[in-house]
């Protein structure tokens, strides 16, 4: 039985196509078989941080408009022969994205036997990120622990809530789960970010992972690798945690404290944020 | 941090607990849904220009706004008489249930 789900957020730049690529993973890294799809149609991205941009040839658009087959435009990974992306086209057409299409599509997966399709949503509350968000089963909600990601969060549970298939078909609600990504235990302790229990009382909606503020998210990203190909982190580990949630595991939740630091990183620095590794 | 940090220390203000307000009375006020707010510059303009007939108004001086105390919506109008000869300078409210 494959699974819809949609990883959106309304604000830009809180870490939807970084959560798109490390769930994909994960979910491929248990050994499910899983696709990406990249709906950020005119500003693709996914390519890039699964590291597979140069070997795209045919997109998400060409297949809608049947300019080639989905077998054509889908791109194995080369990590996990269970793990594909679908990439986003680079026209400005964004109308290209028609919801038939958009069904079309999901539909083969689905009769490909994919146990998990994900949907990288594009930023704001236009049509691509309703696309993204119409056919989905469950959605994972990216909030950064800071106002306006906040609130573009719950317009985007209300949207997700009255403006899909789920709702129009009056079928069982979307399965929302609140992700909150760039966190700082040590800020939160500090009075100066708002906590995740903040987060959750505001949106009121499940929380299935915290991930730490990690240096090794942007290397991840540089590298073109998601974080959780390597466990060292704190926030591969969040992720990881993340997808066992996701799967249904019981997962207690970890990088909600800040780190106690040794006496030599006090007062020589070092650690770079990272401070994970000195948590002993 | 610097050492002139040190000696300058101040101790932040904890922002964190302002946001988690502002955004309490922000979400819930959206979450009721747009629809009853969607007259609101309407009335404005249609007060004001009933108010016009009679006084002289800065338009920057006229505030409407919805709130919600307990169960009922309170429409709030605060207008200020910008003529300061006028000893009657102060604001006008009215609320609906």
């Amino acid at each position: 039985m494959s699974k819809v789900v949609v990883v959106t957020s309304g604000k830009g730049g809180v870490g939807k196509t970084t959560t798109s690529a490390n769930l994909a993973a994960g979910l491929a890294l248990h050994g499910f078989r899983v696709v990406a799809i990249d709906f950020d149609v005119g500003l693709r991205n996914l390519d890039l941080v699964m590291g597979c941009e140069r070997r795209v040839v045919y997109d998400f658009v060409n297949v809608i408009r049947g300019e080639a087959s989905l077998r054509q435009a889908v791109i194995r990974d080369k990590r996990l022969d269970n793990l594909y992306i679908l990439p986003a086209s680079q026209t400005r057409d964004k109308e290209a994205l028609t919801q038939d299409g958009v069904a079309k599509v999901i539909e083969e997966f689905k009769a490909a036997g994919f146990d998990y399709i994900i949907c990288d949503s594009p930023a704001g509350i236009e049509w691509g990120a309703q696309m993204a968000m119409f056919f989905a089963d469950e959605a994972i909600v990216v909030t950064n622990p800071e106002v306006s990601s906040v609130r573009d969060s719950d317009r985007i549970i209300g949207l997700l809530d009255a403006k899909t298939h789920r709702a129009a078909q009056g079928l069982e609600p979307i399965k929302t789960h609140l992700l909150l990504t760039r966190y700082s235990p040590e800020r939160v302790a500090k009075g100066e970010m708002l906590s995740y229990n903040d987060v959750v009382e505001l949106l009121r909606i499940p929380l299935i992972g915290v991930i730490p503020e990690s240096p090794a998210v942007l290397q991840a990203s540089n590298a073109g690798a998601p974080v959780v190909f390597d466990p060292s982190s704190a926030a591969a580990q969040a992720y990881l945690d993340l997808v066992r949630r996701f799967v249904g595991e019981e997962v207690p939740f970890r990088f909600l404290e800040p780190v106690k630091r040794g006496f030599f990183t006090r007062i020589f620095g070092g650690g770079g944020g990272e401070s994970f590794a000195y948590a002993g | 941090m610097g050492l002139f940090d040190l000696f300058f220390w101040k101790k932040r203000q904890a922002t964190a607990s302002l946001a988690k307000d502002r955004l309490s009375i922000i979400v819930a006020r959206e979450r009721r849904g747009s629809a009853g707010l969607d007259y609101l510059p309407q009335l404005k303009q249609e007060l004001l220009a009933v108010l016009a007939k009679y006084e002289r108004i800065d338009l920057d001086q006229v505030n409407v706004s919805v709130e919600r105390e307990g169960d009922c919506d309170v429409l709030e109008l605060n207008v200020v008489l910008s003529d300061s000869a006028s000893p009657r300078n102060g604001a006008l409210a009215s609320a609906f249930g």
